[in-house]
């Protein structure tokens, strides 16, 4: 199985082999970029300034190069599902798409200085947790883990980039990964 | 993960009219691992509702037919142990009190911030005890956690070890003396995963390394708005540790501003962020470690007495590695076996002329710099065994005072005077009062390499 890295309006491309790596590194998978042109004018929400992740995910799953792998979509756009103000990212569950987003990881939306190491490690964590879901992964109670739910930008920051040993062993049990 | 066996799942209800509402919510809930339920209006909900069904139900004030307050009463009289939720589209503060007044736990609007329904409904199952019910069959399971990456059988670390194990299940503020490189964050750390916080993060804050003007908002976070560039909410690391633990390194440097502000939540358990007015009440342990002389500092009015009482209630020291000599074989081993299959370095043991020297050494930057020595001596490594010549630290006399002979003696000098003169021939013979050759001669019958 494969795991396709897809840039969509993602501003930061000097942040992909990096994450490439990181993802593989997690899922022991190869990783692949996936170029493809994806208008996304149709998910913009004008009132709220924000794309909805739900009709993003489903644009993804239209364009699957093989049967059998998981696509990660991977964007600077501030994403939202109806009923939340926003969300870093979004996947389906035991299934084959997600994407994340950068938006709100960056430390000088908070009024804090611009750090590009932080934001390169949140985006890296939310990627192989949003991916983990796709897995079947839910989120995990050891505070430590790459599945602990966040929901805050710095609250990123106190978990590990690593999947804890009952979550790997879920995957290796599951996916003989 | 959630989906242990003998859990039973928080079980949820959504009730709202708009699917999308629906949908997400319940997809939401899922990646918690709850098992998800929904339904439309009042009849459907009302369907699916048995006593003892629902943990947790989300309920719309508008709905199609009968309205979510008319349905919160009927669910009250189904299942009075559930707790509602209610939903509303924008904020109708009335409407949303008066179900309050009747029963509600509270209400959301939407669109709701993820951050606030994520604590939401985490503190609704705290209150409900089936997170302490989790954590009571984990301790049941695994006992206590090991105590991870903290090496010691010396006597002293023994003593450090049956004060971790008696402080971690209590709720007491801890404060960690030790030089610095004595692994005080580790100690920190073990406290916590041994205490009923685990579950809940250890947030750090390095009071050393504060930066200037955002302590305040470091702690305490700050508003939207605050000040410029502030696009949205910051929550302070008090705020994070919420359920968990506040680590506060080098608690020594804090400013006094900053330590009469956390000394008042520290008794209150509640504060404000920055630029806002809310009250955010917050639940911590707090375990605080320095290598500064405290006492010193509240004699020159440095440090606040009162705070320094507050945060001085259980102490532990922590050695440094000069006192427990007799710990670094076990130390060098566990960094070289860790260090090697890190690097994939078939480098295994040291020799025994190294382990001397690293025995006499006084690491005066405690357990970082033999770590730092053991890392650079693998890295520099060609054969299994680490060599004296190949630690990164100074001869020190006492590493040859087990060998008192002329040559041992004359051996362990011209080693030093050549590290000294960083391997330069001729200042190291005109240094030794030798020519040349003859120092040749000597470096080749000792075998002394660089
Ligand atoms: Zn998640
Ligand atoms: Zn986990």
């Amino acid at each position: 199985m494969n795991i396709y890295l897809l840039p969509l309006r993602f501003p930061d491309n000097h942040l992909l082999p990096d994450l490439a790596s990181s993802i593989s590194h997690a899922f022991n998978l190869t990783v692949l970029l996936l170029e493809k042109p994806l208008s996304l004018k149709e998910g913009y929400d004008p009132v709220r300034n924000q794309y909805n992740s739900t009709w993003i995910l489903a644009q993804i799953l239209k364009l699957f190069p093989e049967e059998n792998c998981k696509i990660l979509g991977i964007t600077g756009l501030d994403l939202y599902v109806p009923v939340l103000t926003f969300v870093f990212g979004e996947a389906q569950l035991d299934g084959k798409a997600a994407v994340v987003s950068s938006f709100r990881l960056r430390d000088e939306l908070y009024g804090l200085p611009k750090n590009a190491e932080k934001l390169k490690d949140r985006l890296e964590k939310e990627a192989i947790h949003e991916l983990g879901h796709t897995f079947g992964l839910i989120h995990c109670h050891d505070p430590n883990c790459v599945m602990f739910t966040s929901t805050y930008a710095e609250e990123i920051d106190f978990k590990f980039i690593e999947l804890c040993p009952v979550c790997s062993e879920f995957l290796k049990k599951s996916f003989h990964l | 993960m959630n989906q242990e066996k003998n859990d039973k799942p928080v079980s949820l209800l959504v009730v709202d009219d708009e699917l999308s509402v629906r949908d997400s919510l319940t997809k939401w809930f899922k990646e918690d691992g709850f098992k998800v339920d929904s339904a439309a209006d009042a009849t459907e909900a009302l369907k699916k509702l048995k006593p003892g069904v629902f943990d947790i139900i989300f309920l719309d004030i508008k709905l199609p037919g009968m309205d979510g307050m008319e349905l919160q009463r009927r669910i009250k009289d189904v299942d009075p142990n559930a707790t509602i939720i209610m939903i509303t589209a924008y904020a109708s503060v009335d409407t949303a009190v008066k179900s309050l007044k009747e029963g509600a736990y509270d209400y959301v609007t939407k669109p709701v911030d993820p951050d606030y329904l994520s604590h939401l409904v985490a503190n609704v199952i705290k209150q409900r005890r089936l997170v302490t019910e989790n954590v009571q069959l984990k301790e049941r399971i695994q006992d206590l956690y090991e105590i991870d990456q903290i090496i010691g059988e010396s006597p002293a670390m023994q003593k450090v070890f049956d004060m971790i194990k008696a402080v971690a299940p209590t709720d007491t503020t801890v404060m960690i003396r030790g030089e610095s490189g004595t692994g005080k964050e580790l100690i920190a750390r073990a406290i916590h995963s041994n205490s009923p916080r685990r579950f809940f993060p250890i947030i750090t804050v390095n009071c050393g390394g504060l930066t200037e003007g955002l302590t305040e908002s470091e702690f305490f976070g700050h508003e939207k708005g605050a000040f410029t560039g502030a696009l949205y909410r910051r929550k302070g690391k008090l705020e994070l540790a919420d359920g968990g633990t506040v680590f506060l390194d080098e608690v020594g440097n804090i400013d006094p501003k900053t330590q009469t502000d956390l000394l008042r939540v520290i008794e209150t358990k509640q504060f404000t962020r920055v630029g806002g007015d809310e009250t955010i009440h917050v639940d911590f342990r707090l375990i605080c470690a320095t290598n500064r002389d405290l006492e010193l500092a509240v004699k020159q009015g440095t440090f606040r007495e009162d705070f320094y009482y507050r945060l001085n209630v259980f102490s532990i020291s922590i050695p440094p590695l000069r006192e427990r000599r007799s710990d670094i074989p076990l130390l060098c081993n566990y960094f070289l076996k860790k260090l090697a299959s890190s690097m994939n370095k078939p480098v295994t043991s040291f020799s025994a002329e190294a382990m001397e020297h690293l025995k006499a050494y006084d690491w005066p930057g405690n357990i970082r710099e033999l770590r730092n020595a053991v890392e650079r001596a693998v890295v520099v490594a060609n054969a299994p065994v680490i060599t004296a010549e190949q630690l990164p630290i100074p001869r020190t006399p006492k590493a040859t005072a087990h060998d008192q002979s002329l040559d041992a003696v004359e051996q362990a000098h011209i080693q030093n005077i050549l590290e000294q003169v960083g391997w330069n021939i001729t200042r190291a013979s005109e240094v030794l009062g030798i020519d040349r050759t003859t120092l040749y001669n000597k470096i080749e019958k000792y075998g002394l390499r660089k």
